[in-house]
């Protein structure tokens, strides 16, 4: 049993993947990491065509099978059943990872723990003593994709920001995402540090300002809001 | 004439020595060689090294053969899954080493080992724990790690198709870490679904060709990991 979440402004999960994905340009090879990042696939805008690699060794990564129909040998990198789309290739790790780490995938879509306000990303451990160290293919990623953006809840559980001035989990890569997809809002990491791209329905820059653990600025365009030139 | 089956897994991991370094192929289930391990489980070999993107699923495959006290280490991007307490117990009881790597830092010390390159640079990990105390090096402007090439005594690989030359060809998912792997390994041996006659592949469609396969047992329906873990198995 699950309580529903009582957040009465902001995006749902579906919506921030919904965004993340209309960002995406036509044509573009994309890699989702595993939690809402793989809702992405499933909001791809109409007349889009995208084609999702996963590390494990595919490229054309379609939506999950029907039930029943599953196949052990046909996962993603989440270990969870897909199916392959025509026109799909199966390889080997080193040629998956040469895609990656090669810069030839344009843009991956990944979950976080914490981003810091010059694009540090940690999302890979928390550094507790006793947790069983795993990384997989995170530090691969934000060091060979194109663009890395970030889909994330702005704080944790606890209230605590998870967009930060400096990161205190250890870093997956250093100064590598360029955007995050909150439920609160998107923001963009800039030289000068966060910059407001677009506010939730029904919440406001303070409201952002407040659970954001560094420096906000205002870099909304007039239409969306911002403060006129 | 050249003729890489051998009749049965024991034979095909018999030579396996203590102390042995040993490449297990498979991302999560997908591609684990299970029936090779467990041959490996009842030949014994122990102190072993283990490389493989993970550490297995409850007590069958790559896990029991952990369970059963005969890898020293690992080395790994991933040691735990959702069905994964052997090893986790064993790290924490300091019982077990580990070498942790970013998965295609992995792939890449296996396919620079395999294809006789000692070390080489990369961009994945600067700035992390996970290149702490390695050599950091620029290149146009940018770091990079510098990382080691990973070489093997055996290789235990899961394909689908083989001739008695070895040439292998893979299903789906399943190829993940096979064919690097079998590069790597001074020994690679492969358990495959099917031995097909010489030319029953078609040579546009080989992908592991057989100068790196060394030894060919036929296993025609393997074990499924996932189903031996829902029903509560261990091995032996």
């Amino acid at each position: 049993m699950s309580t529903a979440k009582t957040t009465t402004a902001g995006w749902s999960r579906e919506q921030m993947a919904r965004l993340a994905a209309e960002d995406i340009p036509d044509g573009s090879y994309v890699n989702l990491g595993i939690g809402i990042p793989e809702l992405v696939a499933q909001s791809i805008p109409e007349g889009r065509e995208m084609v999702f690699q996963t590390e494990n060794g595919l490229l054309g990564m379609g939506p999950a099978p029907a039930p029943g129909t599953e196949d052990p040998e046909l996962i993603n990198a989440g270990k969870k059943p897909v199916t392959a789309l025509p026109g799909a290739a199966y390889f080997h790790h080193a040629d998956s990872f040469a895609m990656i780490r090669g810069g030839h995938i344009d843009i991956c879509v990944l979950g976080a723990m914490q981003v810091a306000e010059n694009g540090d990303l940690a999302n890979w451990s928390t550094g507790e003593a006793d947790a069983i160290p795993a990384v997989g293919g995170a530090m691969d990623l934000v060091a060979g994709v194109r663009r890395i953006v970030v889909i994330t809840e702005h704080t944790t559980k606890n209230g605590e920001p998870k967009l930060v001035k400096s990161c205190t989990y250890p870093l997956t890569g250093k100064n590598v995402v360029s955007r995050i997809y909150s439920n609160l809002a998107v923001v963009d990491v800039t030289p000068k540090g966060f910059s407001l791209v677009k506010l939730a329905p029904g919440v406001t820059l303070d409201d952002v300002k407040a659970k954001t653990g560094a420096a906000l600025h205002d870099g909304r365009s007039a239409e969306d809001g911002g403060p006129s030139q | 004439m050249i003729n890489k089956r051998v009749e049965s897994a024991a034979a095909a991991v018999a030579d396996i020595h203590d102390g042995a370094t040993v490449m297990v192929g498979g991302f999560g289930e997908a591609g684990s060689p299970i029936e090779l391990l467990h041959a490996l489980i009842d030949h014994g070999a122990k102190n072993l090294t283990g490389v493989s993107n993970n550490t297995g699923s409850g007590r069958v495959g790559l896990a029991a053969l952990i369970a059963n006290g005969q890898v020293r280490k690992m080395i790994c991007s991933f040691p735990r899954t959702a069905n994964s307490m052997v090893f986790p117990e064993l790290y924490r009881a300091g019982k077990i080493e580990l070498e942790l790597v970013p998965q295609g830092t992995l792939a890449e010390r296996i396919r620079a080992g395999g294809a006789g390159v000692p070390a080489f640079y990369t961009a994945t990990a600067v700035g992390t724990q996970l290149a702490a105390g390695k050599e950091v090096r620029s290149f146009d402007g940018r770091e990079y790690v510098l990382e080691r090439g990973l070489r093997a005594d055996f290789s235990l690989v899961m394909a689908d198709r083989a001739d008695r030359y070895g040439n292998l060809t893979f299903r789906k998912t399943a190829r993940n870490f096979g064919p690097i792997m079998c590069m790597a390994a001074r020994k690679a041996i492969v358990q495959a679904r099917q031995m097909v006659d010489a030319g029953g592949i078609d040579p546009e469609h080989v992908v592991t060709p057989g100068i790196f396969v060394d030894r060919v047992v036929v296993i025609p329906e393997p074990a499924q990991e996932s189903i031996l873990v829902k029903e509560g198995r261990s091995y032996p």
